[in-house]
């Protein structure tokens, strides 16, 4: 155990810090895939579109020296994904889940093969705020040392949360989501509600992706994600589709995420990658428990297949 | 006679066409998948085509090499076989529950799971039992472990309401825990140590490989394990139930179907089989459990099995093509100096059009002979 100055501390305050830290992708993406599942669509490929992000932005910052533009390159990408998914299913007959499982690895094929070139040379990395000066703890500092990206994710939740309810693209966007009939008899096309709904999603899930190649853990290679993309899918399942409880589910989930880190940081090597898995069983575990068989989930849209 | 019936307006004058009537109707049900699905074939390989050019290389060349690694020689063709003996096992781990109307992708965490299961239950046995026990108490572990993993995909399903496909999914990435724990901890061979393995198999307790090819017998088990799963499906009642249930839950509920037992077997026998596949990786290829289980094979047989159309008999076919796909890679890294990963976007692109072509299923006059002489 290296002296850390503030002993079991740490634990805690990794946690914390770690939630923070992990949580940032998590918001992006489970936000993006509520905008999607809240049109009665449900798009599985964003962690290919993740993935693709995290090569564009890593990329772009690489080729220009600006990680903003990165962001917005990977935003672009996660655009044209979210249109190819939500073109392709206003078909009959094609099946959102099936399509999404092969954007999924049509995005990480490509992102793998474009990015080959990518994995040597280093991005500039996104810029963090430092919240932390009042305090003399180095461990204190570095935990409030908070990206950007964090509090945009905080501020579209809110956002999000209160476009829904009050705005009148909220309002059409829940129309379609509950039913396509109505949506048809106030003569909104459904189909092109879900293709923006869709390219939307997917755009946000892209920042999300280039917060993890350009802030943590700040590299392009091809173990990148860990299936954030996916879990981010099962969140909004347990956030209800509010996109507060997104936010609030995303720290759950970074702070689980961090625990076996935080842990082998002060010593406890037994059992690394249990930990590691300790989000999976988290998110698992929380669906088992909100799930139920013989009604339709609470707040879930009713044009959306994951529920039926 | 049938003909007539089914077709009223033809004249009986017409006899002798009335006759071959029967036959021209099958096969134009029987040609509707698979026209669809090598036109399908056709416009991924031309968009793929398109991605090569634009990246300044002749797609021409690639699909020469493509064919060269693939099935251009007797080597070649073996390579493929063996790739495809797994794919044949985790294509049927999604085949099965898609014919109950399932999702389930994560056939990979059977796999790892299955691997480790079978080099743990080898340890106590080596050099004790001939090896023929040996694989059969192999396979009877990792199917059982694959069969509970799979199986408690589809019991949250029913029994929860959990939805398969991500449950699935999240039981695969902790599976993949499991397997690194275990291979770094508690069944680690202290003599590994840069990749942490089980203690290696002794080399006649491997799986051999069939006489005459350099094949193991994985692709004997994968081959026979899609018959087994075709007359499973198509022949027995038990196969009829869970087909009933997969095209209407209500309707099989009302005739009395057990539908919870037929999801829970079915996702269960499923996991069996990807269980298996990691068996076969530990027993014929790896000789021991470790990383490299999570080679992947989960995830291709997912595109196996959708490019099948989750019919048992058209995965063999379909697991041997992407195995040669597959297996041309190292020869297009090579002598064309593209990424390993330019297979995985054939895939991905191919995978997506042939989703998409499930849209002309029924558009086409020609392949439905209810509307022949209608117009």
């Amino acid at each position: 155990m290296e002296d850390t100055g503030i002993g079991l501390w740490g634990v805690p305050l990794a946690i914390f810090a770690g939630a923070i830290r992990v949580s940032t992708p998590f918001i992006f993406v489970s936000l993006g895939e509520t905008i999607t599942e809240r049109s009665g669509r449900i798009n599985l490929g964003l962690e290919g579109t993740l993935v693709f992000g995290a090569m564009t932005a890593y990329a772009v910052a690489v080729m220009t020296g600006s990680p903003t533009l990165g962001v917005l390159a990977a935003m672009a990408t996660g655009a044209i994904f979210g249109t190819i998914h939500g073109w392709i299913c206003k078909w009959p007959k094609v099946n959102d889940i099936a399509i999404g499982i092969a954007m999924m690895q049509f995005g990480l094929g490509l992102a793998f093969f474009l990015g080959k070139s990518f994995i040597q040379p280093v991005a500039p990395k996104l810029p963090s705020i430092p919240l932390g000066g009042w305090s003399a703890t180095p461990q204190v500092q570095a935990a409030l040392n908070i990206n950007v990206l964090f509090f945009i994710g905080a501020a579209l939740a809110l956002f999000l949360w209160w476009a829904f309810r009050n705005t009148r693209i909220g309002l059409i966007l829940r129309v379609v989501g509950d039913s396509t009939d109505a949506a048809r008899a106030m003569g909104i096309s459904p189909d092109r509600v879900r293709l923006l709904a869709t390219a939307a999603g997917g755009s946000l899930a892209a920042i999300g992706g280039a917060y993890l190649s350009l802030y943590y853990p700040g590299s392009w290679n091809e173990g990148i994600s860990s299936g954030q993309g996916l879990m981010a899918v099962a969140l909004v399942i347990f956030a209800r589709w509010n996109p507060i409880g997104c936010f609030l589910a995303a720290l759950l989930f970074g702070g689980a995420g961090a625990l076996g880190p935080a842990l082998q940081s002060v010593g406890v090597t037994q059992g690394y990658y249990l930990f590691y898995a300790a989000p999976y069983v988290l998110t698992l575990i929380i669906l088992i428990a909100t799930s139920s068989p013989t009604r339709s989930l609470a707040g879930a849209p009713g044009a959306l297949s994951l529920t039926k | 006679m049938t003909a007539e019936t089914n077709d009223p307006g033809l004249p009986i004058a017409a006899g002798g066409q009335a006759s071959l009537r029967p036959l021209l109707e099958w096969l134009a049900r029987r040609a509707e998948p698979v026209a669809i699905g090598l036109v399908a074939i056709l416009i991924g390989l031309a968009l793929f085509s398109l991605f090569i050019l634009a990246i300044g290389k002749s797609p021409v060349t690639l699909f020469q090499l493509m064919y060269t690694g693939g099935f251009g020689s007797w080597f070649s063709i073996q390579n493929s076989l063996s790739r495809a003996a797994p794919l044949l096992l985790t294509a049927l781990c999604v085949a099965l529950p898609a014919r109950l109307g399932l999702v389930i992708i994560g056939a990979e965490g059977a796999v790892v799971l299955g691997g480790v299961a079978a080099a743990a239950s080898a340890m106590p046995f080596v050099g004790v039992v001939p090896p023929i026990m040996l694989f059969v108490f192999m396979a009877i572990a990792a199917m059982v472990v694959g069969g509970i993993w799979i199986g408690f995909a589809g019991f949250l399903r029913h029994y929860r309401g959990v939805n398969e496909t991500i449950s699935s999914l999240l039981l695969a990435y902790i599976a993949i825990a499991l397997m690194n724990q275990f291979v770094e901890g508690l069944l680690r061979d202290p003599a590994s140590l840069n990749k942490p393995s089980t203690k290696p198999l002794p080399k006649e307790y491997m799986l051999g490989h069939i006489p005459g090819m350099d094949v193991h017998w994985g692709l004997v088990i994968g081959v026979l394990a899609c018959i087994l799963s075709w007359v499973l499906i198509e022949i027995t009642s038990f196969g009829f139930a869970a087909r009933i249930a997969g095209g209407n839950v209500r309707a099989a509920q009302i005739q009395g179907l057990p539908v919870g037992k037929l999801i829970v077997g079915f996702t269960a026998i499923a996991g069996g089989f990807a269980g298996l596949a990691g068996m076969i990786e530990v027993a014929a290829v790896q000789g021991s459990a470790n990383a490299s289980l999570a080679a992947g094979y989960g995830y291709t047989g997912i595109l196996v099995a959708f490019l099948a159309r989750h019919n048992p008999l058209a995965i063999i076919p379909v697991a041997i093509l992407l195995g040669g796909i597959a297996a041309s890679g190292g020869l297009i890294q090579r002598r064309m100096g593209l990424p390993d990963a330019t297979v995985l976007v054939l895939q991905g692109t191919l995978f997506i059009v042939i989703l998409f072509c499930e849209t002309f299923y029924g558009r086409f006059k020609i392949f439905n002979p209810d509307l022949w002489k209608r117009s």
